[in-house]
């Protein structure tokens, strides 16, 4: 079976588990994203002939929540709080610091597909600004340079796997 | 005789980052291990979140009251050893109380909690948050049946009204008046929903309540169900928000299954359900018409007010929507009677306000305080002043729809008109306390940057206007500020203000505005001087090292990224400007202040 038919029949499967109306749009295309980590251009199709929703409808949906990418997304994810404490506190400098030791911006991914860089609107642990998460591993109390020593441990990570 | 004690684990986010989730599971394991030996009981329970989640992982221990804070998994076994065999208390491992000059043994009597008055966070922290047990022993889900069994829907409506209960979402409309639209609204089938987008950064009551006490929330949703007469809720929950859904949908599950939710509830006949729905991460889906076109299945755009959703809401229904620690009030009130909870705040603001003070403060953390209390006794007798001893310039309020209050205007009472007045608002309780190292100009652009992003785009003022002041903001910001520009962002600001569609364009100027008011000298210093005071502009900072205060013990070293900081130990060190990115990590670390701003 070819990849783009595998994405539909997989991504009916997922839209099934909900019944076929426009109010389960949102929910559907989460699962999808958290299966993907992205919105493949099959699956969005798909969704829009099951929830009988025009595509544009759909595509106006990944495009509006930031919740949806349509690019895949990196093995790690690098969520950046840039909250108010944590802007406050330097996140901007940790964000500087990556993109030197990276090359990415927020919402790019880097070319070896290991780092995405996101900013995040406060993700509620304040009192450990400036935070970052990584996957689901919380950094706090980040500094340039202790972000750096934690990037390398992900980069060294991923070397010994190899 | 055994002897019977409860460890409290908190597991709010904030405790979890700190890992508080692994002293939970070693606690679990060297309590089984001992059970056999010793005759001591211990229940260990994870808890919503305690408040300062900056000493955490806090570990709190019932009936002795030992709060043990920054606890690791090493020093479980100490803990089990003395503190739960025996009755010792760690001393290492308590709270030392800066402004009582003492180590503390119990929670209760930090000086953080002293000016406290919990109402919304009343089970936070103690109870287990995934326990409908826990709740209904202390009392949950009691309102729920006294409202079913003895008032009627209009008793209960009158109730909440007299209460004087005002939605704590941000706008503090009255929640009675709200509800009373609703049930006059004609239609044989209404909703409820409860707003959890807590979008608002810097801010996390709303999480903290779903997370630790989510039952509360349900009942509060059901009995405004039986009094406007709906018979279903939904929660909507922001999508970074994973624990607060678990913990939510967990709780619906067990509420079903006692009984308490679903068909003919307590065999009163009154139905009610609630549904979870997560959110896709957009800021204006807190805003009310949005957040219904969002769970319909659609982007989330506002539309014109009115129709208000009170009478035309989600599938064109009557529907209530209110917020988290709004709805954590409701069973309270009934329980209570409406005369306590009117007895406790300012004139036109009843109750407590949950805030989340961070920032540049000592306690960072979740409090709750009645209205009407002053500023500066939140900041400096909850808060305990300013961080590292700096000199306090502002708080703020209402994020990205609020502004700054001066350190001249500390004695302002807290409520939602007062703040008005200051040119802020209560928003929905963010309270970050902002030091001399701030930059007033670049802050507000901060928030322009995130409402820009943020902004829906449907109607033009808020999408153009926003635009254009960030753009005007950033060129202050960059050193390319011009003489005009300040009255120029009033301008557009005004515009903006009187032609958006919705809450978020319509207060969106507010940050910049009040800056704009309170610290122009800031602004003109970028503008004519071409120099950021507080040394965070990047263009317009140059930092450098005073030799007389230097005492060369190299901390600044350590913390460069770019090694441009060198010298010998206890000699005087050199900043090499050419290699200076202006990051401010040396200038944070410094113990003593040499790192200053040209």
């Amino acid at each position: 079976m070819s990849e783009s038919l595998e994405i539909s029949k997989e991504s009916l499967e997922i839209a099934q588990k909900y019944q076929p109306k426009r109010r389960y749009l949102l929910a559907i295309l989460q699962d999808i994203q958290k299966h993907y980590n992205y919105l493949p251009a099959e699956a969005m199709e798909t969704v829009a002939r099951y929830l009988n929703v025009p595509l544009v409808k759909v595509y106006g949906m990944a495009t509006f929540y930031k919740a949806f990418s349509l690019t895949p997304k990196g093995k790690y994810i690098i969520k950046v709080c840039d909250g108010t404490a944590c802007h406050i506190k330097g996140s901007v400098n940790l964000l500087a610091e990556i993109e030197a030791i990276l090359g990415i911006e927020p919402g790019q991914t880097t070319d070896d597909g290991l780092f995405s860089l996101e900013t995040v609107a406060c993700i509620g642990a304040c009192g450990l600004a400036p935070v970052a998460v990584i996957n689901d591993e919380y950094h706090g109390n980040l500094t340039p340079a202790s972000l750096r020593q934690i990037l390398e441990q992900y980069q060294g990570g991923m070397e010994d796997a190899k | 005789m055994q002897n019977k004690k409860t460890i409290f684990v908190c597991c709010g986010t904030g405790c979890q980052a700190n890992g508080s989730m692994k002293i939970y599971q070693a606690l679990l394991e060297a309590i089984s291990g001992l059970n056999l030996k010793v005759e001591v009981v211990a229940d260990i329970k994870k808890t919503g979140c305690h408040g300062l989640c900056q000493k955490g992982p806090l570990v709190h221990i019932a009936p002795q009251e030992i709060t043990y804070i920054h606890v690791k998994t090493a020093d479980v076994p100490e803990i089990i050893e003395r503190s739960i065999i025996k009755d010792e208390v760690i001393d290492r491992l308590l709270y030392f109380d800066k402004q009582q000059n003492a180590k503390i043994q119990s929670k209760s009597d930090w000086t953080f909690e002293k000016k406290q008055y919990r109402i919304a966070l009343r089970h936070c922290g103690g109870i287990a948050n995934d326990s409908i047990d826990d709740y209904i022993a202390k009392g949950g889900y009691q309102a729920l049946e006294k409202v079913l069994k003895t008032m009627t829907a209009q008793q209960v409506i009158d109730e909440i009204k007299k209460s004087g209960l005002r939605g704590r979402g941000g706008g503090g409309f009255p929640t009675g008046l709200k509800w009373t639209f609703a049930a006059k609204a004609q239609g044989d089938v209404k909703y409820v929903i409860c707003n959890g987008d807590e979008g608002d950064p810097g801010a996390f009551m709303d999480r903290s309540i779903m997370e630790g006490d989510p039952h509360t929330v349900l009942e509060g949703m059901a009995i405004c169900g039986y009094a406007i007469g709906a018979n279903q809720g939904f929660l909507y929950i922001r999508d970074e928000y994973g624990l607060a859904v678990e913990n939510m949908r967990k709780a619906i599950a067990d509420a079903h299954s006692k009984g308490l939710l679903g068909e003919n509830i307590c065999g009163s006949g009154f139905a009610f359900d609630a549904e979870v729905v997560r959110g896709g991460g957009a800021f204006v889906c807190g805003e009310e018409t949005s957040l219904i076109h969002s769970i319909e299945g659609s982007t989330g755009e506002p539309t014109p007010k009115p129709p208000f959703p009170a009478n035309q809401g989600l599938w064109g229904k009557p529907t209530i929507i209110n917020n988290v620690e709004t709805w954590a009030n409701v069973p309270v009130i009934i329980n209570k009677g409406a005369d306590w909870f009117a007895s406790i705040g300012s004139e036109k603001s009843k109750g407590t306000k949950v805030f989340a003070l961070v920032g540049k403060i000592n306690n960072t953390g979740l409090v709750e305080v009645p209205m009407g209390i002053k500023l500066r006794e939140i900041i400096y007798d909850i808060g305990g002043g300013v961080g590292k001893n700096r000199k306090f310039k502002a708080v703020q309020t209402g994020g990205p729809s609020g502004g700054c209050i001066p350190e001249s205007k500390l004695d302002l009472p807290i409520d939602y008109d007062s703040l008005i007045a200051e040119g802020s608002m209560m928003g929905s309780g963010g309270m970050i306390v902002i030091d001399d190292r701030t930059c007033m100009v670049e802050f507000a652009r901060y928030y322009l940057k995130f409402l820009s992003e943020e902004s829906c785009g449907k109607c033009v003022p808020c999408r153009e206007g926003i635009k254009s002041m960030l753009k005007i903001l950033s060129d202050i910001c960059e050193g390319r500020g011009q003489a005009g520009d300040i009255e120029l962002l009033e301008q557009i600001g005004a515009m903006v203000k009187a032609n958006s569609l919705c809450g978020l364009g319509k207060t969106a100027p507010n940050p910049v505005l009040s800056n704009i008011a309170n610290f122009r000298d800031e602004f003109d210093a970028h503008i004519n001087d071409k120099r950021c005071p507080a040394g965070v502009c990047k263009n317009l900072t140059k930092l450098y090292i005073d030799k007389e205060v230097c005492i060369g013990c190299g901390l600044c070293v350590k913390v460069c990224p770019v090694g441009a900081i060198s010298g010998d130990k206890k000699q005087p060190h050199i900043l090499d400007e050419a290699k200076c990115v202006n990051c401010g990590s040396c200038r944070e670390r410094c113990a003593v202040d040499a790192v200053r701003v040209r």
